[in-house]
């Protein structure tokens, strides 16, 4: 299988998932690298886990073609199965059983014989620190020490290619970052991460990004590449008064989103220009505001990507 | 990699039984259940009235009339809690639900004796057909024949009946053999269903369908340990049946846990069923009782499966109870062995193949 290593690990060619009327994946066109950790950004609800659910084989999609590391899915997602690991958004283990006995029964489902099994656990009770856990059942565990056991059993097999739907969903700062820390030590081992979040500090974090909306990719490229290729600018304003000044950009042609952080207000424009408008509305409200040309951030490439796509895309340039 | 795997099937029902060592008030329950009902159908279900509390409205004040009285009160059908001195304030009692039966002694009592008008009146509670019943019963009572000195045996009847089988005419030999259906399908079908659905509702399968184990392995791997519950209830049944009310086993012993397994078969099967059209444990608990309350009522086990209604009957004949009402008490009571009994078990089986049929088409379409 070394040889077939050159292609990516996932490629998508007009993938479309409908529900009825609802088209949840719209035309999905991906290119996952192997090695790197690939992350999914977008809202709730904007198809991510149903696309990670198509991937996997658990869903037909309506149209449109997949190849996981080199399978046609969903005729071979047998055979893929034994391949990849799946970290589901809400814990899916027992948690009536220990957290032993839960990696025991995943081990046993991929057929590891009793030597291996042990041999197995004890690698994972290390890497994941769950020694001293192994015996407390899994219902009574914290929820960084119950993300740590899911991603235990989801690598169990030593999956190629590793899904995770919002694995941070329910963790506190300390643990997703030592979570991360982890993620990476598995993609330096090789396998293919593909993470989705709707955090911006994490997707920051990613090798690669897609961005996505209404099931379509709206975005797509290195963090700091989409930071670069952004078209608009972001502004600072300084202001006693923000959320009064907010309200005066409100409706403000060619401003294109408002928030306020702390003391300061973050104004997404479409190009420098602007920039005098913006000053000027702010400043009716309080001649004492300044305004500042800042370093675009990601949540700025979000924006930009998710809610100005219809009015400030292609139609523009 | 594709296929049936022993191991994973094994792997599965090993976590079962693990869990359901775990779930104390579920194993409570399936020996718990069996126990309770027991001696609760044992003990309470008796269709011989004794005791109907009743008021006497005696309006003849004879010695006669006392002596009759008396005489009825010596049968233990009636308790004589009140003897109001008009009918309308018995009627009072009767429609307070303070009695179910008034006995009005009329004034012409002695009378009435003489002639062919019936001597005494029986105001019964109506909407208890059981007291209704009693009282029809107690219409042949031998007033006549009684009062002109006459012993109290029973007027000899043109027919005489001989009831084989369970001549003492004593409630749990009807009733347990019945029973242990009654409580396999209570827990096996409610259970499964459950089973299989929690495993759903707690988002367990959304991680193992992307792991080798198939449904098929892990729905058998879920259903296995309840077969074997399934026999530890029947023997219990049965041991406290023989223990507490002397129930017998008259036919092979083999024969009849052969049947309770075919019967354990058809009810997993209905489980299964279940847990693939509903959402929820609790849809999975509502469906499993709205198919146990036809089940109790209609397959023989409660009333006569003869004084039903004839479409009634049909609809019966599809309940798996039905059939195994019919295997339990032919080889308890009469003695019967499978040979004799085998139509009963091949509608176990349609049944089960059914069942578990639609299940799995069921199954197909939802991977969609």
């Amino acid at each position: 299988m070394t040889d077939q290593d050159a292609g990516p690990a996932i490629l998508t060619r007009g993938l479309t998932r409908r529900f009825g009327d609802l088209v949840a994946v719209d035309h999905l066109d991906l290119s996952v690298p192997r090695g790197q950790v690939y992350g999914f950004l977008g809202p709730n609800g904007c198809g991510k886990s149903t696309t990670i659910r198509m991937l996997c084989g658990l869903l037909l999609p309506s149209e449109g073609d997949i190849q996981v590391l080199d399978l046609d899915i969903p005729r071979q997602a047998e055979a893929l199965k034994q391949r990849i690991g799946y970290m589901t958004q809400s814990f899916s283990l027992y948690r009536d059983l220990s957290v032993r006995e839960n990696l025991d029964f995943v081990a046993r489902l991929f057929g590891l014989s009793r030597g291996r099994r042990r041999e197995r656990l004890d690698q994972l009770f290390h890497t994941y620190r769950l020694g001293t856990l192994a015996d407390q059942l899994a219902g009574t565990l914290s929820g960084g020490q119950r993300q740590r056991l899911a991603l235990a059993a989801a690598v169990l097999n030593d999956p190629e290619l590793l899904f995770l739907d919002e694995p941070t969903s329910a963790v506190d700062p300390q643990s997703r970052r030592d979570f991360w820390d982890v993620l990476f030590g598995l993609a330096d081992g090789g396998t293919t991460l593909l993470v989705s979040t709707h955090y911006m500090d994490e997707a920051e974090r990613c090798h690669r990004l897609a961005i996505l909306q209404d099931g379509a990719l709206v975005a797509e490229g290195s963090p700091a590449r989409l930071k670069e290729e952004m078209r608009g600018v972001s502004l600072l304003v300084t202001t006693a008064n923000p959320r009064r000044a907010q309200h005066a950009l409100d409706d403000q042609e060619g401003v294109r989103s408002c928030a306020q952080i702390g003391a300061t207000l973050r104004v997404l424009v479409d190009d420098e220009a602007t920039l005098a408008t913006v000053r000027q509305r702010v400043r009716d409200v309080d001649p004492d505001a300044t305004v500042a040309v800042t370093d675009v951030n990601l949540e700025d490439v979000f924006v930009a990507a998710t809610l100005g796509r219809p009015e400030h895309g292609e139609a523009r340039s | 990699m594709i296929g049936f795997s022993v191991h994973r099937l094994w792997a599965v029902v090993t976590k079962e039984l693990r869990q359901l060592k775990r779930d104390r008030l579920t194993y409570a329950m399936i020996v718990g259940i069996p126990i309770m009902q027991l001696l609760l159908f044992g003990y309470a279900i008796n269709m011989d009235v004794r005791h109907l509390p009743a008021a006497v409205v005696d309006q003849a004040h004879s010695s006669r009339s006392r002596q009759v009285i008396d005489e009825l009160h010596q049968s233990r059908v009636f308790d004589f809690l009140y003897a109001p001195a008009t009918s309308s304030g018995a009627q009072t009692l009767l429609r307070n639900g303070d009695v179910k039966v008034i006995v009005v002694v009329p004034a012409d009592f002695e009378h009435r004796l003489t002639t062919d008008q019936p001597p005494l009146q029986l105001i019964v509670d109506g909407s208890d057909q059981v007291v209704q019943q009693a009282a029809r019963q107690l219409s042949q009572f031998p007033v006549r024949a009684y009062l002109r000195g006459q012993s109290l045996s029973p007027p000899s009847s043109p027919v005489a009946v001989a009831a084989y089988y369970n001549p003492r005419r004593q409630a749990p030999l009807n009733t347990v053999p019945g029973l242990i259906g009654v409580i396999l399908t209570m827990t096996m079908v409610m259970f499964t269903a459950i089973a299989l659905v929690r495993e759903r509702e707690h988002g367990n399968q959304e991680f193992l369908i992307t792991t080798p184990l198939s449904s098929a392995e892990l729905t058998l791997g879920k259903v296995l340990p309840f077969i074997g519950i399934g026999v530890i209830q029947t023997s219990l049944v049965l041991l406290l049946g023989h223990l507490i009310f002397q129930v017998p086993v008259r036919g092979p012993l083999l024969d009849l846990y052969l049947a309770a397994l075919v019967f354990i078969v058809a009810s997993l099967a209905l489980g299964i069923l279940i847990s693939t059209v509903v959402r929820s444990q609790f849809q999975a608990m509502q469906a499993a009782i709205f198919t146990f309350l036809p089940q109790i009522l209609l397959s023989g086990f409660m009333f006569p499966f003869e004084g039903m209604p004839r479409p009634a009957q049909w609809f019966a004949e599809i309940l798996p109870l039905t059939h195994f009402v019919r295997l339990s008490r032919g080889i308890m009571l009469r003695g019967a062995d499978l040979t004799s009994l085998w139509p009963e078990l091949l509608a176990l089986g349609v049944f089960s193949a059914v069942a578990l049929g639609v299940a799995i088409l069921r199954v197909n379409k939802r991977l969609d």
